[in-house]
């Protein structure tokens, strides 16, 4: 381009301009097969104003019916992660391909892609017609998605280890467990802890939407508050739902400083 | 502590890798959670007799899931299959265009005045605190059904993660490139597209692929409270009982949340 003269201090670059000419035209594209007219947005936005206008104030219509809710919510969460974390982890150990054989963590591999490949909410569906409606199904659903987030991230830490202190341990002539224990364990611990926190508080995120497709939880009864246009009701639980999720994050930043304190050295 | 002891005293001292704080900190987190985990399984209402065909019900259930009906995909699955590729790359797209002011005001380094800041950031934790399925069914409400509602919920929940994480790579960035073009007496605009895009580019497209990833798997099941896509396919299916059709909108799902996380790590390969 400029060969000749002054060289530009930042020569436009025509493949930048041709990449926002393709990304305008898929909007416009999209955008009209989606069937999005600014006729529709209009009313929208006004709907939108008396839709806020019915939200507030919020008022707790029943109260009995929020508070357990939230508290079936916090225990699914809780039963999820647990469960969830005491499965992935021998999951994650098979899939680790630096340990395991070759036959041993393909079947792992393939149970973690086929864990997380799923909303949460899709797996509840299934589980609310396997166990019914209820928490049962909401737990198993948000173990599932656990498995899947831990299990992978668990063995990618896992091969990322030092293989010197495994090797270190298997020249005692420890067996396979006590290697694991002590070779492999206190190397992944910290960066365990990290992702254990952040399921838990995915789970807890998770377990107040479960309750729409009926697997428990306070989504059942914000679903039936919605249904029932019941807006302000619906306000109050969506400010108590976020109030829960915000302890719930400042819960778990605390406990990772407890664990982690030294941890920063290990990375991550 | 054995400064002044005998210097026997000083051998028989004990290592411990923690301090007693520390310790009993560990402990006490280990004990609540153990506490509040008895506490759950005992007092979630389960009813048992449920979970005891549980197996023989999981088994019913994929029984009549099981000649996958390949023969819907054209009839039922495709259009929807694709509105929602378009829902997640559409509420990708917009989530971008609103996040990416949010995340300039909300660096510190950028914009050094602490109540923007503050602002910018309660914009991103209120996006990312309200669940994807809780803005459609809101957008539903005030849009009405379909792929509208779809896409702002898509965006609204992205705008959160986008904000956030871009914000703290502008954060991140390195004051001397900055400077240099400050001293040349560049406006700010200028310092912004020369001094801060180049640094945070690598950062910028590789959230923006992440959320996009995430947001195929998401959009997916904005149709199940009548926000478009192939949610509401499967919706169908499900009221219906047509099980056949039930397993061939998940293997669709399935195929294309595979194909998207392949297709995004390759780019990010190429990229980064």
């Amino acid at each position: 381009m400029s060969t000749q003269g002054a060289r530009a201090a930042f020569p436009a670059s025509w493949w930048a301009r041709a990449g926002w000419v393709l990304l305008a035209a898929y909007v416009v594209y999209a955008g009209s097969r989606l069937d999005f007219t600014w006729d529709r947005f209009l009313v929208g936005l006004d709907n939108g104003a008396r839709f806020i206008d019915r939200m507030f104030p919020p008022v707790i219509v029943q109260p009995d019916s929020l508070a357990n809710g939230l508290v079936e919510s916090l225990q699914i969460a809780l039963l999820a992660s647990f469960l969830g974390i005491v499965i992935s982890l021998p999951v994650g150990l098979l899939a680790a391909r630096n340990l395991m054989p070759v036959w041993a963590t393909w079947p792992a591999r393939i149970v973690i892609a086929l864990c997380r490949s799923f909303h949460p909410v899709i797996v509840a569906i299934l589980f609310v017609k396997a166990v019914g409606f209820g928490a049962m199904a909401g737990i198993l659903a948000l173990m599932v998605a656990s498995v899947g987030f831990i299990g992978k991230l668990f063995a990618e830490a896992i091969e990322e280890i030092s293989l010197k202190q495994v090797e270190a341990v298997r020249a005692t002539g420890a067996p396979f467990m006590n290697v694991i224990t002590y070779g492999v364990l206190p190397q992944v611990f910290t960066r365990f802890i990290g992702f254990a926190t952040y399921q838990l508080d995915s789970n807890l995120r998770n377990s107040t939407m479960v309750g729409i497709v009926g697997a428990g939880g306070i989504g059942g009864t914000l679903f039936s508050a919605f249904q029932r246009f019941d807006y302000d009701f619906v306000a109050a639980i969506l400010l108590s739902i976020i109030a829960m999720i915000m302890v719930g994050e400042v819960l778990a930043g605390w406990v990772r400083g407890i664990f982690l304190e030294k941890g920063k050295v290990d990375g991550d | 502590m054995a400064t002044s002891a005998a210097p026997g005293e000083a051998i028989r001292r004990e290592w411990r890798r923690f301090t007693p704080a520390q310790r009993l900190a560990r402990f006490s987190v280990y004990l609540v959670l153990a506490a509040s985990i008895v506490w759950s399984a005992r007092t979630v209402q389960v009813i048992p007799e449920f979970l005891y065909d549980a197996p023989e019900q999981m088994q019913d259930l994929l029984h009549r899931m099981w000649p996958i009906d390949f023969a819907h995909y054209r009839g039922g699955v495709h259009d929807a299959l694709v509105d929602t590729l378009h829902i997640a790359s559409l509420g990708t797209i917009l989530a971008v265009i609103m996040a990416v002011p949010v995340g300039v005001l909300a660096a510190r380094n950028v914009v050094p005045f602490a109540p923007v800041n503050y602002l910018a950031k309660l914009i991103l934790v209120s996006s990312r605190s309200v669940n994807s399925l809780v803005w459609a069914l809101l957008f539903v409400a005030v849009f009405g059904p379909g792929a509208l509602a779809g896409t702002l919920a898509i965006a609204f929940r992205s705008i959160g993660f986008v904000g956030k994480l871009l914000g703290e790579a502008l954060e991140e960035a390195n004051r001397g490139t900055i400077e240099a073009l400050e001293a040349t007496g560049a406006p700010w605009l200028s310092v912004m597209a020369k001094g801060y895009w180049p640094q945070v580019q690598p950062a910028f497209w590789s959230i923006v692929l992440f959320r996009w990833d995430i947001n195929v798997r998401e959009s997916a099941v904005l149709g199940l409270v009548g926000a478009g896509g192939i949610g509401m396919a499967l919706d169908t299916a499900l009221n219906l009982f047509q099980w056949t059709r039930v397993a061939m909108v998940l293997f669709s799902i399935f195929t294309v949340v595979v194909v998207a996380e392949i297709v995004v790590t390759q780019i990010r390969k190429r990229i980064i």
